[in-house]
């Protein structure tokens, strides 16, 4: 649905050029969460701004339905821009209308009879819980709620596609995971393309469908969430895994700790059903290899339950061997650490 | 002259309601033009000085200049420099008409630099916001813009007609009539000290009330 074709970019002129993304590629599907993630800095906020134009992109350009939107005159871009939502990380209300009109003013920017308005806001303030909070000024919300009215109000028109710049990173996890829910809810509910930009891998871990991973303007890994998330490939990937997930310090200490001579250090991948299943254990009874567990997570990606365990196997380097072999048979995926 | 005994039996009041009249008939026309003129070029002060066209920022660097000349000048000189342009506008040069040119051409430029400035305050994300939503130009200036900057709009106007309270006195130099005119002529020239004192008086009151309005009404927009 979303085409972004060799992207390119650049802030300033002459000497002083600071490029922002160069020659990016990336395709979105209709109905996805697609999440990109990034550090500060690494181009992610102009990216997704340059998918309405707020930033117009140096070079390349932006198929949405198969219309570039770089080609479009202003008032063109201006009416599809009503078909796309967006969210922001500070939620960008407006301090001097209440949450009702915060939600009517794109309906009103077309002129909306103001009974079809009350109808539409109406059912959007139920839609985000908002009900009994119509008649407030947004320095009266928390934060939570100011989100919820920022999402309100990308609804209102519509849209097919929804942006959102880094629209948990201002919210405690708390108040993060509610509205992570609320996109879910949303995407399902209405079928909307949803391209999400974040710096915490706890988001695309929670709702995305597909992950891009952004560097230094380009797209340095991208793929299912699971994929990714399993078996990183790039350097900056496992940076932001591991940061979250594990703990590489402790690890080198679990891998240093007096073990026996003939042993095998592995990491166990385990998704979807097979999370909760017994194949381990039935795996070493039938090699009689002896197992210590190092460290372990079970959780989900989405709502696909995923395990990842290291251990250390204990045993003659066949069996060893064997177990593996096994273990791989039964479709988990095994990573010889040391 | 004695400055200490006042004899107010000197105060003609029927003259002071008449120039009283004449006083607000200025400051009302006056703020009126005012803000016609100046919100506008405050607007597009604001607005140019974000652009990236380089013919923009020309535009923007010339109007800047003019504001800035116009602010310059002390009114006094301005009304003088004035006379022949005031008379093709209102056909007079003196009297509450042929003062208001001199008033307005010295306040817009004045009253633009605070619009400027309260339009900047205003959060930048909100605008883009408006952008994203597909907003035109004039929608976003109207319907974001102004309105949140609403306050700082309603207290730069307040400033603003405060000083034209004190230039519409200083126009009663060359004959504009009013208070400020009662106040040089039988204060100033005749020694007439009680009749300064009410005259200035009466501008003390106006000023506060003014700013009393102002301040309600920034208030009054502030709720958020």
């Amino acid at each position: 649905m979303i085409q972004l074709e060799n992207l390119t970019k650049t802030y300033g002129k002459g000497k002083n050029v600071t490029p922002a993304l160069s020659e990016l590629n990336l395709s979105i599907e209709r109905g996805e969460i697609f999440g990109v993630i990034g550090h500060s800095g690494a181009g992610k906020s102009t990216l997704i701004r340059c998918i309405n134009l707020l930033e117009r992109p140096t070079s390349g350009r932006v198929w949405i339905d198969g219309v570039d939107l770089t080609r479009l005159s202003k008032s063109a871009l201006q009416s599809r821009r009503r078909k796309i939502g967006m969210i922001f990380q500070h939620f960008n209300l407006l301090s001097s209308a209440t949450v009702y009109d915060n939600i009517a003013f794109p309906l009103r920017l077309v002129k909306t009879p103001e009974k079809n308005v009350r109808a539409k806001v109406e059912e959007l303030l139920a839609l985000v819980g908002l009900e009994a909070h119509a008649r407030k000024y947004p320095a009266q919300l928390s934060g939570g709620q100011k989100q919820r009215v920022g999402i309100a109000r990308a609804l209102a028109s519509d849209p097919d596609v929804l942006l959102c710049d880094e629209a948990t990173s201002a919210l405690d996890p708390q108040t993060t995971d509610s509205i992570l829910k609320l996109l879910l809810d949303i995407n399902r509910r209405f079928n909307l393309t949803i391209v999400l930009i974040t710096h915490e891998m706890h988001v695309i871990q929670s709702i995305c469908d597909r992950v891009a991973v952004i560097h230094q303007g380009g797209i340095v890994e991208k793929g299912p969430v699971a994929e990714v998330f399993l078996k990183p490939q790039h350097a900056v990937t496992r940076d932001f895994i591991n940061r979250e997930y594990t703990h590489a310090e402790l690890l080198d200490i679990a891998l240093d700790a007096p073990h026996a001579s003939s042993s095998l250090a592995v990491k166990i991948s385990f998704l979807g059903d097979k999370t909760y299943q017994s194949i381990l254990s039935q795996t070493v009874r039938q090699t009689g290899v002896d197992f210590a567990i190092i460290q372990g997570t079970i959780s989900t990606l989405k709502n696909v339950p995923y395990g990842q365990l290291i251990v250390r196997f204990e045993g003659e380097e066949a069996l060893i061997r064997r177990t593996i072999e096994i273990l791989t048979g039964e479709g988990l995926d095994v990573e010889v650490i040391e | 002259m004695d400055v200490g005994a006042l004899d107010f039996t000197q105060v003609d009041w029927t003259e002071f309601g008449t120039a009283t009249k004449d006083t607000l008939a200025m400051l009302g026309a006056s703020a009126l033009f005012t803000l016609i003129l100046g919100l506008p070029l405050g607007v597009i002060l604001f607005m140019s000085a974000r652009s990236t066209s380089p013919v923009v920022r020309v535009v923007y660097t010339v109007l800047s200049v003019i504001v800035n000349i116009l602010r310059s000048v002390p009114f006094i000189i301005l009304i003088v420099a004035l006379l022949p342009l005031t008379d093709k506008l209102v056909g007079t040069t003196i009297g509450v008409k042929g003062t208001i040119p001199p008033l307005v051409i010295a306040a817009a430029p004045f009253f633009a630099r605070l619009v400027e400035t309260a339009l900047r305050e205003v959060d930048r994300g909100v605008i883009e916001a408006a952008h994203a939503m597909g907003a035109s130009v004039w929608q976003v200036i109207s319907r974001v813009l102004i309105r949140e900057a609403m306050p700082g709009l309603i207290a730069g106007l307040t400033v603003t007609v405060v000083a034209l309270v004190s230039n519409t006195a200083m126009a009663g130099m060359v004959g504009a009539g009013g208070l400020g005119t009662l106040a040089i002529n039988y204060g100033y020239y005749r020694y007439e000290t009680a009749v300064m004192l009410v005259a200035v008086v009466l501008m003390v009151v106006i000023v506060q009330v003014l700013q009393m309005i102002g301040d309600r009404l920034v208030i009054y927009f502030s709720r958020r």
